[in-house]
């Protein structure tokens, strides 16, 4: 059968006058290893660069060649970035997984397919584009290594008929994808081109989809999390990294090395402002921080989970003995090595009181790449001025998906280094005790070595204000109550929430970190098709500010959103809060390791409310549960 | 820490006008006899004789009875007794951060040879520039006296158990990983361990010295070859040390033929004068196998059994500026706005 038969067959699912235009995800499917990512970056840039609000989510497997992957991309008028869990127009390029990705597509979406795989037989309600991806191939190069890299931009070329993206941005895009390599730009557009005449005279669009022009991204940029913050601590001017490769983290320092390497050369020596060692695993990369902060470095390390778990001895240490750091935890879904490259916030609990004894820490919670960039900075003064660990919590949604921003702006704002003694201030306070609370806050003042100033001796052991060794009952007790004092300290410190108040009386909503994005658009369909008005409180930070009880007080319930199953953060919540306000909260948890996105969110309130979700609620996917 | 200018009349004085008194620390805490102790006492010495300002050092440990120590020695310096078997990347944190420090560890065959034996293995591949000591009594004294992992192959505990696993040589294996400064001595030999100690201060790079140090609650009986009479019987030393400090003008009066000398990086030299045989501690291969031929032959080489004065150490590598990181300022270590935007525009 031709490549016209089969679309023409499937037409009349629904008018082609209809048209559905900015708003639809398209997924890709391919093959780990096989080259996609560009052509999808491609794609997605492309978009952008038409002024139509995008993001793209690259679900991929724990493995370098040969496994399933899938990325979406995500055209949004209205600006909705987080995830949307229905595909409306699927490329499938991967024989393995094109059946499953077929089957599973709702009534009327589009499918771009490689000829071959024959998936029109499979269904009668979508509409199919079959494509002889070789064939196409066969004129553009003989090298069938290049071939097989290039053959995934024949897709863009396709789309871009199909869908109305304008091939001058696909190749402005690739120019700006590929850099200054002249020789793949043009065996790129090649492929690019042959896609697009292909199906120029091959197909007639039968599909409601369409990008049309718009100007929603003027001035911003496409930027991944962990990028973010790697920018983010060099601003900070970490002077030490250390770290330890693991997905989804890697990136992070990755990216830091690159900037290091480029803006902090001494201009006069060419000799580094900065150190960055790959330690032999995550107890060691925390163990330097270690040493550096207490040498009065500004340190920083960055993991996941499994990485998290073996620093948590050095945690203790660091909190007992107050010596900052700074630790990104990108995570993805546990328990144990769990699924590596699928995203989640698990780690919320056990790291706010990660190690043993009577711990607790301060968590920075980034929603945004913009978030990634700022609370790093935010991070490596909590830490000094804190003199403990301080943890970012992103995730591998973040960290490793490329995002929509305004330009990060630079700062101005002075280190804020802390209680860290010069000489006149240790003439001013008198005498130099290291953990002596001389402000009444709970944080001491410290010297480092080299200063010419007091040292003292620094253990993990039991100590008096003098930092000498002690077992003394009241010694101790002191010592823990100052470090409780300190953390209340901290509270005022944080960021503060960010609120929106449109429901007094009504339903408040608590989430965190990527869940924004889910409720952003939660809150507007509740709105949109329901007119149920709902408030929201996004947390930026651990311990919890004062304005979280004037929240709660102010709602009836408090529906507290998260991805992990446990509901970690209500657990958190519950520990801080007095009963009757725990009595208002309830829960939203997605556990899929996919991001969440904002129907669940929807349909799983509206449940929980008792109301009927509608024509419009969607079968949770595996992994919302509901609490009573 | 300053050093004092008007140095009371009579007192013994080092070239920076302190006292040894300036290089005490707190009161030990370990069993009378300990070998630790008188580590203690040779590391004491050393700072002083060598005049180094002891608000330029860091003591490190990880934990147990050796990692007690540096709270006993240079009270003027800072401390830092870490966690179990982690000292290294401490240290490796802390020298990064200030490469003007002169940094000592103190390890115990247990936080050495078992729990930290990862972290010894990078540390030693690192070359990173520090004294680390193992001191080396075959046991957990701590926890009442189990066995370690450089403990006697059949050697026995007080309650029967027999170990049945071989001892780790932690000078061989630090020659193997890149250390380039190793040797071994004995808590009860003041004058070569003294040697030894200014030696690897000396050196830049890593010094590993593991210092036999009987345990004398848990593991000085007959048939430890980690106790004082064991040691005294059966060490092989190698040569007689003498260590010549760069600033100390001192002519040497030794035979030629019967001494080998090793400049070490700021200058100063060590002389080995042989006693039993030809040997030259810059050859590797050679080091290795006297570590293996005397332990075949139940005994212990001591002395330095290896240099390497020239081998490029982590600080070099890193090509770090010459300020120590820890003390660079916010205009040194924030690029400026037209960084921000460059990298702004290479996102859009």
């Amino acid at each position: 059968m031709s490549a016209t038969d089969a679309a023409v067959q499937e037409v009349g699912q629904r008018p082609t006058t209809e048209r559905i235009v900015n708003d639809f995800a398209i997924q890709v499917a391919t093959v780990n290893g096989s080259g996609s990512q560009t052509a999808n970056l491609v794609l997605l840039r492309s978009i952008f660069q038409m002024g139509v609000p995008v993001s793209g989510k690259n679900m991929f497997p724990s493995n370098i060649a040969g496994l399933p992957t899938w990325y979406t991309i995500r055209a949004s008028a209205k600006g909705y970035i987080g995830r949307k869990k229905e595909v409306d127009f699927l490329v499938a390029m991967n024989p393995e997984t094109a059946r499953e990705d077929v089957l599973t597509l709702a009534p009327g979406a589009a499918v771009v397919y490689d000829e071959p795989l024959k998936l029109n037989e499979l269904r009668q309600d979508l509409t199919f584009y079959p494509v002889p991806f070789d064939k196409l191939m066969q004129p553009i190069t003989h090298d069938a290594k290049l071939r097989r890299l290039v053959r995934n931009m024949v897709y863009d070329g396709v789309l871009s008929r199909l869908l109305s993206i304008d091939m001058g941005q696909m190749e402005k895009a690739l120019k700006k994808q590929m850099g200054k390599k002249q020789k793949a730009i043009e065996l790129n557009m090649s492929a690019l081109k042959a896609g697009s005449d292909f199906a120029e005279a091959t197909f007639t669009k039968q599909d409601p989809f369409e990008i049309r022009p718009m100007n929603k991204t003027q001035g911003m940029i496409l930027i991944e999390g962990n990028a973010a913050a790697a920018i983010g601590c060099m601003m900070a001017g970490v002077t030490v990294v250390a770290w330890y490769p693991i997905t989804p983290s890697s990136s992070l320092p990755e990216a830091l090395i690159d900037y290091l390497k480029k803006y902090r050369r001494d201009p006069e020596s060419g000799k580094t402002t900065y150190a960055v060692v790959q330690a032999e695993d995550e107890l060691a990369a925390l163990g330097m921080v270690i040493g550096a902060g207490w040498a009065g470095a500004r340190a920083m390390t960055s993991t996941a989970g499994p990485g998290v778990s073996l620093m948590a001895e050095f945690t203790g240490l660091a909190y007992y003995a107050e010596v900052p750091a700074v630790i990104f935890d990108i995570q993805r879904a546990g328990p144990s090595t769990g699924l590596p490259t699928r995203t989640g916030q698990q780690d919320i609990l056990s790291t706010a009181v990660l190690s043993h004894g009577d711990t607790n820490h301060p968590l920075l919670l980034p929603s945004s790449v913009t978030e990634c960039y700022t609370m790093a900075m935010d991070a490596f003064d909590l830490a000094e001025e804190l003199q403990q660990p301080v943890f970012v919590m992103s995730d591998l949604d973040l960290g490793m998906n490329t995002w929509m921003a305004q330009p990060f702006e630079y700062s101005e704002r002075p280190f804020k280094r802390g209680k860290r003694l010069d000489a006149e201030q240790l003439k001013k306070l008198g005498q130099f005790g290291r953990y002596r609370d001389v402000d009444g806050d709970g944080i001491p003042y410290r010297t480092v070595p080299g200063d010419g100033l007091p040292p003292y001796f620094t253990r993990g052991s039991g100590h008096n204000e003098q930092a000498l060794y002690s077992e003394r009952a009241d010694d101790y007790v002191k010592n823990l109550d100052r470090l409780t004092r300190k953390f209340q300290t901290a509270k005022k410190m944080m960021p503060k929430p960010e609120i929106d108040m449109a429901a007094e009386g009504g339903i408040g909503l608590i989430a965190y970190g990527t869940t924004h994005w889910a409720i952003v658009e939660s809150r507007d369909q509740l709105n949109g098709e329901r007119g149920i008005k709902t408030s929201y409180l996004r947390l930026k930070a651990y311990p919890f500010s004062e304005e979280l009880n004037d929240f709660i007080d102010r709602h009836d319930r408090v529906y507290v959103v998260e991805q992990n199953r446990d509901a970690q953060m209500m657990s958190l919540l519950r520990i801080d809060l007095t009963p009757q306000r725990v009595l208002k909260l309830r829960s939203i948890r997605h556990y899929a390791g996919l991001p969440i996105d904002g129907r669940s969110v929807t349909t799983d309130l509206l449940k929980q409310e008792g109301v009927e979700p509608g024509p419009m609620a969607r079968e949770p996917e595996f992994g919302i549960r509901t609490v009573d | 820490m300053s050093t004092p200018t008007q140095p009371a009349p009579g007192k013994k004085l080092n070239r920076i006008n302190l006292e040894p008194a300036a290089y005490r620390g707190s009161k030990t805490t370990l069993c009378a006899g300990c070998g630790h102790n008188a580590i203690t006492e040779r590391i004491i010495d050393s700072f002083w004789e060598l005049g180094i300002s002891p608000d330029q050092v860091l003591k490190l440990s990880g934990i147990g009875c050796s990692s007690k120590s540096p709270a006993y020695f240079l009270n003027q310096s800072h401390g830092f007794n870490s966690v179990h078997g982690r000292m290294p990347s401490v240290a490796t944190g802390a020298i990064v951060a200030n490469r003007k420090m002169i940094a000592i560890g103190i390890s115990g065959d247990g936080d050495t040879g078992a729990i930290g034996i990862g972290q010894f293995v990078h540390l030693m591949r690192r070359n990173l520039p520090m004294v680390y000591i193992i001191e080396d009594n075959g046991c957990y004294g701590l926890t009442k006296g189990q066995f370690s992992p450089t403990a006697d192959l059949g050697s026995k505990l007080k309650t029967g158990v027999i170990n049945d696993l071989p001892p780790i040589d932690t000078c061989a294996l630090a020659i193997e990983l890149g250390a380039s400064f190793v040797a071994r001595s004995f808590s009860g030999d003041p004058k070569q361990l003294k040697a030894i100690l200014k030696a690897a201060l000396s050196h830049r790079g890593t010094a590993m010295i593991d210092v036999l140090s009987p345990c004398v609650t848990f593991n000085d009986h007959e048939g430890s070859t980690k106790s004082y009479s064991y040691a005294k019987d059966h060490e092989e030393p190698l040569s007689d040390l003498s260590f010549v400090p760069f600033f100390e003008d001192i002519t040497i009066d030794y035979d030629p033929g019967t001494s080998t000398t090793v400049s070490l990086h700021d200058g100063s030299k060590i002389v080995l004068t042989k006693m039993t045989e030809d040997y030259n501690p810059t050859d590797k291969l050679r080091s290795l196998s006297l570590i293996h031929e005397t332990a075949m032959r139940n005994e212990f080489a001591t002395g330095i059994l290896y240099v390497e004065p020239d081998k490029p150490d982590f600080i070099d590598m890193l090509g770090l500026v010459d300020e120590p990181l820890a003390h660079l300022d916010e205009s040194r270590t924030r690029p400026g706005k037209a960084a921000l935007d460059e990298i702004m525009e290479s996102f859009r």
